[in-house]
């Protein structure tokens, strides 16, 4: 039996995060909004109005265009994207068609399992409008015009997944930058990251492309990942049937998890594209665009290279600490106010501080234990100032009442007991207290060693310091 | 004071001014006339007499407040106005001559018409046009043909017919029109008065429904030079709701009782004397010419060797954008809607039904043009080819101030003369349509009566932005000559 590999390009929409539309001055967002509340006579196309590009989209397209490694055009157009359909009221959409925004580019994909990079190429980055929703409801066709003129980036990819996990991977790579670089909230649920895919089948070692189908309708990374798996498992099963694989449109079926046949593609739609004549060119002089650029962060997937070759940490931790952006700065901060082993820093983040974030379900800018603060706590452990799990303790009342770590210790005598005397009267109380267990450890049960030292933590709430008390407990119980 | 429906413009603002005459007086004069004469020509599609009187009152308050010193005088302060339906008017239907607009009322004021208002106009009503403002002659309205005031028999030209004839007709002192490839010139020829078409970015697109895009301009038809002039500056300038409306200082256009044209160069294209054209056109243009030389003006033999391709590439790049532009008229959101089961039989029905002949060949030949296949050949050719045309006129203004030539090869022509041969009513455009390719402005203006006491008219073409050197040269031959002091004889 012949054994085929999948050969999978995935077209995404991106909505942008702008305050209003591409073309008009309506509120861009209107998810929580009720239908047709968010137009105007421009984005629903009344005779005589004229659009008007919105900087602000350009901005966005141009921070994600950088962020792929698209060459930027300095002077791109608009065209007129020509198809009639009752969500969309000019009878075209505004698009940009041979000389978009971006040019090219690529994203290195890590592969979690191989450890390797997949190169993936785009091949089309260009700004456009959305156009409005139709659905049925009672018999009746309804039209929601409020997302017409929102903007849109659509990016597409070559042919260069080969598995249903690396499209998923490829997805959640663009959601973490999208957000990273706050051009787009990125949510599939909500349709602000749309994405369609498309897939064939071909034998492993083969370079040539067979004919793909198109699946649509996929709002969820999840849902990508097993529509693709779904899809090729078909493909593969009709080509071992010995039969042909034909063009189609598939439709995802969220609920009952099943592609159904939209339409047939047997020929490609005429959209008789041609410059916008309502616009001017979009022309991005050095100034305008390098202060956008100026405003590109460095990206997720170099942040987490350079934590591992700057700062040592293992791939699982630089993955973890780079998810988010402002997660990354803080971890970045904290090691820098440090000073010390980074992988000490990241043991704190993942262990602690991710815990608590994740347990309220908040960002990391909001808590009031700052980045310096966390970097405090872990020099008072280290000092031998405190104990671990003092440190521990440290975190919470850091975040509850923002005084300084010191400042807590001070206040509430957390130091760590290093007096020989004081330890060693708590645990010749102890031991007054435990007569039973003092004789069974004489009998030669020395593991009990471990419960006479916590006993002398108990006594001592947690500031004596561990090994002198020990020490000091062996000591007397070996007399 | 005689009529005061003859008041030209600047006479008419100069009395409003002077306390001689009020604005209702004035609007409701214009009003009367219309009444008057309307059955005959049929130069509106939609009359809005109640506003009119509404603006006039208002208009008068603030005249009288102007004249106690407690305000200044807005610049056209009273005038009443007569506007093409296809800009758009808040709370005033527009129809573009179309079926399918016969409901559409919109709710926002084109740019030109925010403006005009705020400078304090009266406007009198929508006027008749063809349909969607393609045509040469007003005869494909939905609405009905408009005839000219000079001759009932025929055409008043087109697109912008309706606003010629009621200028002519002294029911307006001034009009809007659009001018996409000759439809303010050619009518205000076939009528006897005046007609801008401005730079391409000049006015404001905003609210003038679209034909063609890149070749759509807003355009002003009055009686005499002056009178457009006056109109000028109040509607010139950048437009933030307009991408393609440029920020360029408005020139003054404020034009002097001098008639002298020395230093000034005037080209003719040996391309726009042509044979076919009826020959008093061409003796009356050869003589108005010869007018303007004797002003001062230096005649210098041009030429612009693309003309004969203009008409071609006009036909493919306007059908172009209006089929897209067209689009929008689907029968969902306003307009004339065929209830129809499904969705594209709602769609079919309300296009089918609601467009007129006309506008349904440009739609089909301007998808044709742009289809997978075709585009190359015709679409991206006639771009390339509009590229020399502008070239043409560039190469042209090293050497010249402006250009002088007819605006259409023949005087106005009988009604139902062309309607059969759409390519005989397309040649009508023939000397229009370069301007609007090269983006140039060009001013109509009469230079004379052909045999069957038809005016005839004459169009400087100019720089980019220079429409005040086209004022000057047209305001000094008519300090010379009185045919736009003719008036047609109406009962």
């Amino acid at each position: 039996m012949t054994s085929y590999e999948a050969v999978i390009g995935l077209e995404t929409h991106i909505q942008l995060n702008t305050t209003t539309k591409i073309f008009c001055s309506c509120k861009a967002d209107s998810w929580f909004d009720p239908p047709n509340t968010n137009i105007c006579p421009v984005c629903t196309g009344l005779p005589g109005v004229l659009p008007v590009l919105n900087r602000a989209v350009v901005e966005k397209g141009v921070l994600l265009a950088a962020a792929m490694h698209s060459e930027i055009r300095p002077v791109s157009f608009f065209d007129r994207k020509n198809y009639f359909y009752p969500d969309l009221p000019k009878g075209y959409q505004i698009s940009q068609y041979d000389m978009s925004l971006g040019k090219g580019g690529y994203m290195d994909l890590p592969m979690p399992q191989s450890g390797g990079v997949r190169h993936i190429t785009i091949t089309k980055l260009h700004l456009e409008e959305d156009a409005g929703k139709t659905k049925n409801e009672h018999g009746r066709r309804m039209i929601d015009f409020n997302r017409c003129g929102v903007p849109l980036v659509e990016m597409v990819t070559g042919p260069d997944l080969r598995t249903a996990d690396e499209a998923a991977q490829y997805l959640i790579r663009l959601r973490q930058l999208l957000r990273w670089l706050g051009i787009s909230e990125a949510d599939m649920e909500k349709g602000h990251l749309r994405c369609d895919a498309n897939v064939s089948i071909r034998p492993v070692g083969a370079t040539y492309l067979n004919t793909k189908t198109e699946i649509k309708n996929v709002n969820s990374i999840d849902a990508v990942r097993e529509a693709i798996l779904k899809e090729i498992d078909r493909q593969t099963r009709e080509v071992d049937a010995g039969n042909r694989i034909e063009a189609w449109t598939l439709e995802w079926d969220e609920d009952r998890g099943v592609l159904k046949k939209m339409r047939s593609k047997e020929t490609e739609a005429d959209y008789r594209y041609f410059r916008e004549p309502d616009l001017l060119p979009l022309r991005l002089d050095d100034a305008w665009k390098g202060q956008i650029l100026s405003g590109l962060p460095e990206l997720p997937l170099e942040r987490r290279a350079r934590f591992m070759s700057e700062f040592g940490l293992p791939e699982y931790d630089a993955d973890i600490l780079t998810a988010e952006r402002r997660l990354s700065e803080y971890f970045e901060a904290a090691v820098k106010a440090y000073g010390g082993d980074p992988k000490r820093v990241s043991n704190w983040m993942m262990n602690d501080i991710l815990r608590m974030v994740n347990d309220r379900g908040i960002s990391v800018t909001e808590l009031k234990l700052t980045p310096v603060y966390l970097a405090e706590i872990i020099k008072l452990v280290d000092s031998g100032t405190v104990n671990t799990s003092t440190g521990k303790a440290l975190v919470q009342k850091v975040d509850e009442t923002g005084k300084a770590p010191a400042e807590i210790v001070q206040a509430e005598g957390l130091a760590k007991v290093s007096d020989d005397s004081a330890i060693r009267a708590v645990c010749q109380e102890v031991m007054a207290e435990s007569p039973k267990e003092v004789a069974a450890f004489k009998g030669g049960k020395e593991t009990l060693m471990g419960w006479f030292v916590g006993q002398v933590m108990k006594k001592m709430r947690g500031k004596a310091d561990p090994a002198l008390a020990r020490s000091i407990m062996e000591e007397l119980l070996k007399q | 004071m005689t009529d005061l429906t003859d008041l030209t413009v600047l006479d008419a603002l100069q009395a409003l001014r002077s306390g001689q005459v009020s604005s209702r007086e004035l609007t409701q004069a214009c009003l009367d006339r219309i009444s008057r004469l309307e059955p005959a020509i049929r130069a509106f599609i939609t009359l809005t007499p109640e506003l009119a009187l509404q603006q006039a009152d208002e208009a008068d308050r603030k005249l009288a407040a102007a004249r106690r010193g407690s305000a200044n005088f807005a610049p056209l302060l009273g005038l009443p106005l007569a506007v093409k339906d296809v800009l758009t008017v808040k709370g005033v239907r527009c129809t573009c001559g179309s079926r399918i607009l016969e409901n559409f009322v919109p709710p926002f004021n084109a740019t030109v018409i925010e403006r005009l208002l705020a400078a304090g106009v009266v406007v009198l009503g929508k006027t008749n046009m063809d349909e969607f403002a393609m045509g040469s002659s007003t005869e494909n309205s939905a609405y009905g043909p408009t005839r000219n005031p000079w001759n009932l028999e025929h055409v008043p030209g087109g697109s912008s017919g309706g606003s010629a004839a009621a200028v002519a007709a002294h029911m307006a002192p001034a009009a809007l029109g659009s001018d996409t490839g000759g439809s303010v010139r050619q009518p205000a020829s076939y009528c006897g008065i005046s007609g801008l078409k401005p730079t391409y970015g000049r006015f404001s697109r905003y609210g003038l429904v679209a034909y063609g895009s890149s070749l759509d301009t807003v355009g002003i038809f009055a009686r005499t030079v002056a009178d457009v002039a006056a109109l000028f500056p109040v509607m010139a300038g950048m437009d933030p709701l307009d991408a393609t409306s440029m920020d360029l200082p408005v020139p003054d256009t404020t034009l002097s009782a001098s008639a002298d044209l020395k230093g000034m160069r005037i080209g003719l294209p040996a391309e726009y004397f042509i044979d076919g054209m009826q020959p008093a056109v061409e003796n009356l243009v050869r003589q108005a010419i010869e007018t303007l030389h004797s002003l001062g003006a230096e005649i210098i033999p041009i030429s612009l060797p693309h003309t004969e391709y203009a008409l071609p590439v006009y036909y493919l790049i306007a059908p172009a954008e209006a089929s897209a532009n067209l689009a929008r008229y689907d029968g969902i959101r306003f307009g004339f809607s065929q209830q129809e089961d499904e969705m594209w039989a709602i769609f079919r029905e309300s296009r089918g039904g609601g467009f007129g002949q006309e506008v349904k060949r440009r739609i089909m030949l301007g998808t044709y043009a742009l289809s997978a296949g075709y585009y190359d050949a015709y679409y991206g050719r006639a771009q390339k080819v509009r590229t020399l045309i502008k070239r043409d006129f560039e190469k042209a203004f090293e050497s010249v101030d402006a250009v002088a030539a007819p605006v259409a090869p023949s005087s106005a022509f009988r009604l139902g003369e062309h309607t059969d041969d759409p390519i005989a009513m397309y040649l009508e455009d023939v000397f229009t349509l370069p301007a609007n390719l090269a983006g140039v402005p060009g001013l109509a203006f009469p230079v004379g009566f052909d045999g069957s006491s038809m005016p005839v008219g004459m169009q400087l073409m100019g720089r980019h932005y220079r429409e005040d050197q086209l004022f000057k040269i047209a305001h000094a031959y008519q300090q010379v000559t009185d045919w736009h002091r003719r008036s047609p004889q109406l009962a």
